[in-house]
């Protein structure tokens, strides 16, 4: 045997589910990481929210209450709505908008990476930053706001929050295919500012025009906003479920758009 | 035989065990193939009708000046392009087979790098992705980085930036590596300590294909170069065979000798009139000095250098009697 035909010879790739996870762990820890040191991100993120719940949940309003429901409790559910979209969109879309036109993506995908850890990451690391804001709005909710409410209740919404991250992580992955590293920033803030406004985020829904109310219903902020707030017991009180199939459709047509981006990359477009 | 030889693969064992043998095994199998291979981007040819081998064991480099194809040809390679016609090959397979991978490094020119991690952690996660990581420390000590382990990549220098893509490389112990540009951008002494680490690397007997727009890169680490412009290979050989070609002399003199019978010497590959003077182009100087010198005592203005890699590009895609067999 020459060692021509040795070379040839090609070992059948077998990675132990293991070692799989440990990639997706590893994945996980440096983008976390990543968007912990990077100050840009975590202040923008994590301060915009925590620093109007202060100012407007804490400071000004704090014994006023919309719709019979205490306003730093009405805003832990709507600022937490508003956290979540930021630290999602932000996350994957600038991230994958940069990896992707300055070259980075490409070593990745060079290598024998699985490339769903790549956009896992991002998701995970996107709950986990919406976990650390809701986190941080519940601490100061009950240190300084007087929000009471059964254990059971802060689990939920936290839960909902969370959960209520992944459409837009989908979005942002459809927004970081079709955007470049230096328009993905200013795109997100002109999706995600009318978004949050529109969706009942900054001023209480029900003060809201009445057309912005209609747009509301097709933004999957709003459903998650309502959603948030029915954990508490405000809202509009319409049915969770009707919330979440929005929101799963919404998903489902994001992800749809990030293949289509993603098999673009694959393909031709991009040298 | 250690435990860790004997999961090794076969491969992998034959070109460890080939680096302590002097001098590269003659194959004719190739690890990597373009097969008239063409590609574009819109209306521009990248690539076109290229054929090119790397051969186990060699280093070979694609040198040609900005935009000649290089980079395309190494992204084909990688499976990251798909050709427009032809066929890419490596080990025998498609580019895209997750078994390629494995077994390939990339350094690529990357316009950004995740800043705020650490080198030693960019280093982990790329290894964590092969089979038979190289261990980081050695493939800390491979590129020079043992002392900025814990830099974060973003405080790094442009030459030490270089070397972690580099490592990166590196991190799966691979047996076949690209080196896209790897030294574009760097000074004098930060590329001569990447060539040294690049050399070090080729005693470890890897299979390298390197693009580079200088010649004297090609020179210092390949065993063979491609030269490629405009999309097209139009030289291949040995550096010193490739140097003979472009990297010819310059002469440059007043003189009453006849541009015909200089154009008559041996090893001149053009001749042309440049104001009053007259410009020679020659592989080498000495012999051409000689008969001008015996010929025309009234010789004057003489000036003799080595051609630049531009004029070597030029030459080489002139159609002249030097090349048409290259």
């Amino acid at each position: 045997m020459s060692t021509a035909a040795l070379t040839l010879t090609t070992q059948p790739m077998q990675r132990s589910v293991g070692h799989t996870l440990t990639i997706y762990l590893k994945e996980a820890k440096y983008e976390f990481f990543k968007y912990l040191r990077l100050r840009v991100y975590t202040l923008s993120v994590l301060s915009f929210p925590v620093m109007f719940y202060i100012l407007f949940g804490l400071v000004l309003n704090a014994h006023e209450s919309i719709g019979g429901m205490r306003v730093p409790t009405y805003l832990i559910a709507t600022y937490g709505t508003f956290g979540v979209m930021g630290a999602s969109l932000f996350g994957t879309a600038a991230g994958l908008a940069s990896d992707r036109g300055l070259g980075w993506l490409e070593v990745k995908r060079a290598s024998p990476m699985p490339p769903f850890a790549y956009f896992a990451a991002k998701v995970i690391v996107s709950m986990i930053f919406s976990t650390i804001i809701v986190l941080v709005l519940f601490a100061l909710g009950i240190a300084l706001g007087g929000v009471r409410m059964p254990f059971a209740n802060f689990v939920l919404l936290l839960g909902t929050l969370v959960l209520g991250s992944l459409p837009f992580s989908a979005m942002g992955l459809a927004l970081g295919y079709f955007t470049g590293p230096n328009s993905a920033p200013p795109t997100i803030n002109l999706i995600y500012l009318p978004m949050s406004f529109c969706s009942g985020l900054w001023v209480p829904f029900m003060f809201l025009p009445k057309i912005v109310q209609k747009i509301a219903l097709v933004l999957p902020s709003y459903h998650l906003s309502q959603l948030a707030l029915g954990t508490v017991g405000a809202g509009m009180h319409e049915p969770a479920t009707a919330h979440w199939e929005v929101m799963l459709a919404f998903t489902m047509i994001c992800l749809g758009v990030a293949r289509i981006g993603f098999q673009r990359d694959q393909e031709k477009m991009y040298g | 035989m250690s435990p860790i030889d004997a999961v090794k693969p076969p491969v992998l064992t034959a070109i460890l065990e080939r680096s302590s043998s002097t001098g590269p095994i003659p194959s004719k199998v190739p690890v990597a193939t373009l097969e008239r291979v063409s590609r574009s981007y819109g209306a521009v040819q990248a690539l076109s009708g290229v054929n090119f081998q790397v051969r186990p064991g060699e280093v070979v480099a694609l040198l040609g000046p900005n935009g000649a194809g290089k980079t395309t040809a190494v992204k084909l390679l990688l499976g990251l392009l798909q050709p427009n016609a032809g066929k890419v090959r490596v080990f025998g397979g498609d580019p895209t087979n997750p078994e390629n991978r494995m077994r390939t490094g990339a350094m690529l020119q990357v316009g950004r790098v995740p800043e705020t991690l650490r080198v030693h952690e960019h280093i982990d996660l790329f290894s964590s992705y092969y089979q038979m990581p190289m261990p980081a420390a050695e493939v800390l000590a491979a590129a020079g980085l043992e002392k900025l382990r814990d830099r974060k990549f973003g405080d790094l220098s442009g030459g030490q930036k270089q070397r972690v893509l580099f490592a990166l490389a590196l991190c799966g112990n691979p047996d076949l590596l690209f080196l896209d540009e790897p030294t574009v951008g760097l000074d004098v002494e930060a590329r001569r300590m990447l060539w040294e680490e690049i050399r070090q690397l080729v005693r470890r007997g890897k299979t390298v294909l390197l693009t580079t727009h200088y010649l004297q890169e090609a020179d210092a680490l390949a065993d063979r170069v491609a030269v490629i412009n405009k999309g097209k290979i139009i030289a291949e050989g040995t550096p010193a065979e490739i140097k003979a070609q472009t990297a010819g002399k310059k002469i440059r003199c007043i003189t009453r000798v006849s541009i015909a019978s200089l154009r008559e010497l041996p090893g001149v590959s053009e001749v042309k009139e440049d104001r009053d003077a007259i410009e020679i182009h020659a592989i080498e100087a000495e012999p051409i000095l000689r008969e001008l010198l015996a010929w025309d005592k009234t010789l004057s203005g003489l000036e003799v250098t080595s051609a630049g890699l531009e004029d070597a590009f030029l030459a080489l895609t002139q159609e002249s009697p030097t090349n048409t067999n290259a």
